[in-house]
């Protein structure tokens, strides 16, 4: 196979080196895949055999996934959280990116590195901050207890899901900002010109040009926030543990490897599957490396 | 950064005098503005909430603080748990990112110069780690370590941490890679210098920008992980993020009001140093 991949290399581009020594550029990759095998390939695949029974193979770690009453539970619970988060990353997400196609070069950046904020602040900092903002007493309990009411979502579902949002957001953002800014604007004006309401030249324009990428921003911010630990773990309960709780807590507390191996697989098949599915739509897999290193690029 | 949602009003007009013509028919409601200020202090104002607790002189989390003592911050300079979890974090930081660094900047190379669906599907593989949840990670992760004794090693550390560092020093110096001119390569060969020499003295200072910053994400990658960490921790030996973490869930120890300040002050001038090369390289 390797020998295929390396005829199709481009001659003109190294013709130079690849007549002297055609195999360096695969021997390369060979350090990074190396580590990763170490790191994730083996373990994974390690994990698997195990949740299989191998050598003797078994269904019975899956079949118990979906019979023993608890697994499922706290899955459609992670997929009612995941679905919230989602929706408020799209409510507070498509106006953000909007304005960011609209403004100037300058305030875009700004604009941008706002959105990144939160995925590099650190996150033991950031969870600890929405502890004290969602605690009891906190300001938000405060501004509730202003109008009479007792909110406190420190321990609750909902509470995780705003926190959850706030680093899910750039993930939401990013897609949508690539395709709105795609959109050509002289169209809209070009309804406006014919008659039509500012809302339904949005809602019959805009709105469908733009849907490429709010569908890759919903499936990606639903599928990150599928595997959220730290913030489900130090915002929640256990009592109303999402899946990453129950995951830790098979692996470290009751050492049922298999079981958890198992529950891995099926929350990193989920995961996959959507991911693919938002790459196919809107390209975006590498939009989330890009998302990290990309405070730098897109300004240029 | 917070005095962004300020700047929104003046400049905004400024930066696109261009469009004057068109404004009044196709401006940016104001109530928009409005509400990308509101998420804009979403995105930055929870954190700083830190800040003034780290000042506090309550020895709960009760919010807001109390007083004004420096006694946290003392704490966290004294106390031999915190200093070891931040040695221990820097360290393995420091290694884990020129680990990821090399290994990502050779793969980087690598695949610049081929194409085909292998090297496509090597690509893919390469960055999995980054959308494989963190918790399916650190399962796995744990239960391979367990048995190659590496948990609560700083080699098993390391490695995961340069793992999970590693794709993004891959995209960044794919990007520098793709600004390069390869005639430079040709030109180089046909002087007499090897591969590894046009590399060192050619491509090298060409892309040294992208490795730069490849090389700080990866290190505050590693600075900044939780959950792996978790997994991997031991009595003897665990990261600052660890010790955060424990000192919520089980200690009810503000120190981390004073440790979070720090951290997100020093992560911060961190990550502003490749938007500052960034935009060096703009005016350039």
């Amino acid at each position: 196979m390797t020998v295929l991949a390396r005829e199709r290399t481009d001659p003109g581009r190294s013709a130079p080196a690849g007549r002297r020594a055609p195999r360096p550029h695969w021997l390369l990759l060979v350090p990074a895949l190396g580590l990763l095998g170490v790191v994730l390939l083996i373990p994974l695949a390690q994990s698997f055999l195990r949740s299989v029974g191998a050598p003797d193979l078994t269904d019975e770690h899956y079949r118990l996934l979906f019979t023993d009453g608890v697994t499922l539970t706290v899955l459609l619970r992670t997929a009612q959280t995941a679905l919230l988060v989602t929706v408020i990353a799209f409510v507070l997400g498509y106006p953000y990116a909007y304005v960011m196609t609209r403004v100037g070069p300058r305030m875009r950046a700004v604009l941008l590195v706002i959105v990144l904020v939160p995925f590099w602040t650190s996150v033991m900092a950031r969870n600890f901050a929405w502890i004290l903002i969602l605690q009891r007493g906190g300001p938000v309990d405060e501004f509730f207890q202003l109008f009479g009411l007792d909110v406190v979502l420190y321990g609750s579902v909902s509470g995780v899901a705003i926190a959850m949002s706030q680093v899910l957001l750039p993930f939401m953002v990013l897609p949508l900002f690539s395709a709105l800014s795609g959109i050509d604007r002289r169209l809209l004006l070009a309804a406006r010109g014919l008659g039509s309401s500012p809302l339904v030249a949005f809602w019959k324009i805009y709105w469908p040009l733009s849907r490429a990428g709010v569908t890759a921003g919903l499936i990606l911010v639903f599928t990150l926030s599928l595997g959220f630990y730290v913030t489900p773990a130090l915002l929640g309960t256990p009592q109303e543990s999402l899946i990453a709780q129950l995951l830790a807590q098979r692996t470290t507390q009751l050492l049922d490897f298999a079981g958890a191996g198992a529950l891995g697989m099926l929350v990193l098949v989920i995961t996959l599957v959507l991911v693919a599915w938002a790459n196919r739509i809107g390209g975006t897999v590498s939009a989330i490396g890009v998302v990290a290193t990309t405070g730098t690029k897109e300004q240029r | 950064m917070t005095t962004a949602p300020e700047l929104d009003v003046p400049r905004a007009p400024a930066a696109r005098p261009a469009r004057r013509r068109q404004r009044s028919v196709d401006a940016v409601p104001w109530w928009l503005r409005v509400v990308v200020a509101l998420v804009a202090l979403y995105f930055v104002l929870p954190t700083l909430f830190v800040i003034p607790m780290s000042f506090s002189e309550s020895s709960t989390f009760s919010f807001p603080p109390e007083g004004f003592t420096l006694q946290l911050y003392r704490n966290f300079f004294t106390d031999p748990v915190w200093l070891t979890s931040l040695r221990n974090s820097v360290a393995v930081a420091v290694v884990a990112a020129l680990l990821a660094t090399v290994v990502g900047t050779a793969a980087a190379v690598g695949l610049h110069n081929l194409t085909g669906r292998m090297a496509r599907l090597a690509r893919t593989v390469l960055m999995i780690s980054i959308v494989t949840p963190g918790i399916v990670i650190a399962v796995v992760v744990y239960i391979s370590f367990l048995k190659w004794h590496l948990v609560g090693s700083f080699t098993g550390y390391v490695l995961a941490h340069a793992a999970i560092g590693m794709p993004f020093v891959l995209v960044s110096v794919t990007s520098a890679l793709s600004g390069f001119d390869p005639k430079l390569l040709r030109a180089s060969a046909s002087l007499g210098a090897n591969p590894l020499r046009t590399f060192l003295r050619v491509t090298m200072p060409l892309i040294s920008r992208g490795i730069l910053t490849g090389a700080i994400f990866a290190f505050v990658t590693s600075f900044d992980e939780v959950v792996i960490a978790l997994f991997l921790r031991s009595p003897t030996f665990q990261t600052l993020p660890v010790q955060m973490f424990n000192s919520v869930t089980f200690e009810v120890d503000p120190t981390i009001a004073a440790t979070s300040s720090l951290v997100v002050t020093a992560v911060t001038v961190i990550c502003l140093v490749p938007l500052l090369l960034g935009s060096r390289r703009k005016n350039r």
